[in-house]
């Protein structure tokens, strides 16, 4: 589904990410590890085109998109999910929801807001509040379901645990898999909390300044002690 | 009664310096620019009325002429200026549009001349009278008054109720975000100067009837309505518009009661006085950063 292919990036005379090449297949969750500054929301910001890849390829759904815009990429059905923070604060609950049904792409039967709220009733109960009132768990929540209603192919995570409460995580990780075993939604999540990651992954890839250093299915990789102590932290 | 109808010429004015100061808040929403040359856009699309109109065309289609001018013009200098000036450095593209300020000053006086000329008034200018009272108010500042809030209630509808209002204020409060939702970031900055430069324009047809024009007849208005916006909050459209009447209001008082020559010293002492007591504005929602 999403192929990177040598890909480099930089900020000015800093490398984040080196060389990359990285494959998150259809249907799977695969889910991208590291410390800070392991270059992990480069990684996101590059796919999706916030940030230009100084060299290498992405390849979507076996097109080429490395040049493409942020707005077309969502258009072709990739959805990135900031953290919480990507709530627009100033607009209501079900503004933030109607901008995300406007980006849709066209391949799947839409998703309603009403099918947002089945999966996180909270933001039902607070459709008319404004974001900014809203609790990270919230906020998170809101990003997700946000993203779903642009009906994509693939969802581009980045921290979704961040700051969260335990109870929280496994709430959302456990719409997130009930989403790709139900709708075949290929996840590329990007995550701190390795342990919580690793445990609904299927493919894990860790980097470590820049560079992809293990690329593997997720039970060896949590299996790996060595990895863990040396780059997973737990 | 003198009171009164001081009032009442300041309540029109005031909707001018309204629609004025929104034009501004509009542009300072979505690009965090202060648009000095909003005047001088308002002024040469007025002059584009006068000549229609002195070639013989109809006031009103001259009238819709100029904001259809004011919509491109406002576009051009976003798609052509603005957009490739650098704004991470916020003075930069202040200074911009300063210097588009006195260029298209200039342009305006080698193309349509510096004389003073007259413009017309779309309705007539003397006042109501019930029995041998005179009123200040004149079928011209009723239109006035009227359709400055049409355009404000539509404006109001557009951002509030449609999908393409909805990307536009997404794009002002986040860009990033509402790029990563397929906004198209770029051209909803394109329509909300094209926007703000036709509530410029209606603002500079507004004074103009009447009254008389020329390259810089505009000049005053970019202060009160400026000073309107930061009353308001500048980030707040019914701050701008409540700013532009107060506006009106105390300067009309100020020219009636203590000579028209205070009025800009009493617009520059509100300016002071508000950025002394609320630096954010009548209105201002944003809380301000504190190092």
């Amino acid at each position: 589904m999403l192929e990177l292919d040598g890909v480099t990036s930089r900020y000015g005379p800093v490398t984040a990410l080196q060389d990359v090449d990285l494959v998150a297949e259809a249907g799977r969750i695969t889910a991208v590890l590291g410390a800070n500054g392991a270059g992990k929301t480069t990684l996101l910001r590059t796919i999706s085109g916030l940030h230009r890849a100084d060299a290498g390829t992405i390849r979507f759904d076996g097109r080429d998109i490395t040049r493409l815009s942020t707005d077309q990429m969502t258009r072709a059905g990739m959805a990135h999910v900031p953290e919480g923070r990507g709530v627009i604060t100033e607009l209501t609950v079900k503004e933030n929801l109607r901008l995300g049904a406007l980006g849709r792409s066209t391949h799947r039967d839409a998703v309603s807001i009403d099918d947002v709220v089945d999966l996180f009733p909270i933001l039902g109960d607070r459709s008319n509040a404004l974001a900014h009132t809203l609790s990270g768990g919230e906020r998170q929540m809101l990003v997700i379901g946000r993203a779903l209603l642009a009906t994509p192919k693939m969802l581009l995570l980045d921290e979704p645990s961040l700051g969260l409460a335990p109870r929280i995580v496994s709430q959302i990780f456990g719409v997130i898999r009930q989403l790709v075993h139900e709708q075949g939604l290929t996840v590329l999540l990007v995550e701190q909390n390795a342990r919580s990651a690793l445990s609904i992954a299927d493919v894990g890839v860790v980097l470590g300044l820049g560079k992809v250093v293990a690329q593997d299915d997720a039970a060896i990789l949590a299996a790996d002690e060595n990895l863990r102590h040396a780059y997973l932290g737990y | 009664m003198q009171l009164i109808n001081t009032i009442l010429g300041g309540l029109s004015l005031g909707m001018v310096y309204a629609a004025f100061a929104l034009a501004l808040v509009l542009i300072w929403q979505s690009t965090r620019i202060v648009n000095f040359a909003q005047a001088p856009m308002a002024m040469v699309t007025t002059f584009i009325a006068l000549t229609l109109i002195e070639s013989g065309m109809n006031y009103w289609v001259a009238f819709v002429a100029a904001l259809v001018a004011g919509f491109v013009l406002g576009a051009l200098v976003e798609r052509l200026i603005i957009r490739y000036v650098d704004h991470d450095n916020h003075i930069n593209p202040v200074i911009l549009t300063l210097g588009l300020f006195i260029v298209l000053h200039a342009v305006a006086a080698v193309i349509f001349g510096s004389n003073f000329q007259s413009f017309p008034a779309p309705f007539g200018l003397t006042g109501f009278s019930v029995g041998d009272t005179t009123f200040n108010l004149t079928p011209t500042s009723v239109f006035t008054i009227l359709i400055v809030i049409a355009v404000m209630a539509l404006l109001r509808l557009l951002f509030l109720k449609t999908d393409l209002g909805l990307t536009m204020r997404a794009a002002a409060f986040n860009q990033e975000v509402a790029r990563i939702l397929g906004v198209r970031v770029n051209r909803t900055l394109t329509l909300g100067w094209a926007l703000a430069s036709v509530v410029g324009s209606l603002s500079g047809l507004l004074i103009a009837a009447g009254g008389l024009v020329h390259p810089s007849y505009m000049d005053g208005v970019v202060v009160y309505g400026f000073v309107a916006a930061v009353l308001g909050g500048l980030d707040s459209p019914a701050g701008a518009v409540v700013g532009g009447l107060l506006m009106g209001v105390t300067l009309s008082l100020v020219s009636g009661y203590l000579g028209s020559g205070l009025v800009p010293l009493a617009a520059l002492i509100v300016l002071v006085v508000v950025l002394l007591v609320r630096p954010g504005g009548l209105f201002s929602t944003s809380t301000e950063r504190t190092v």
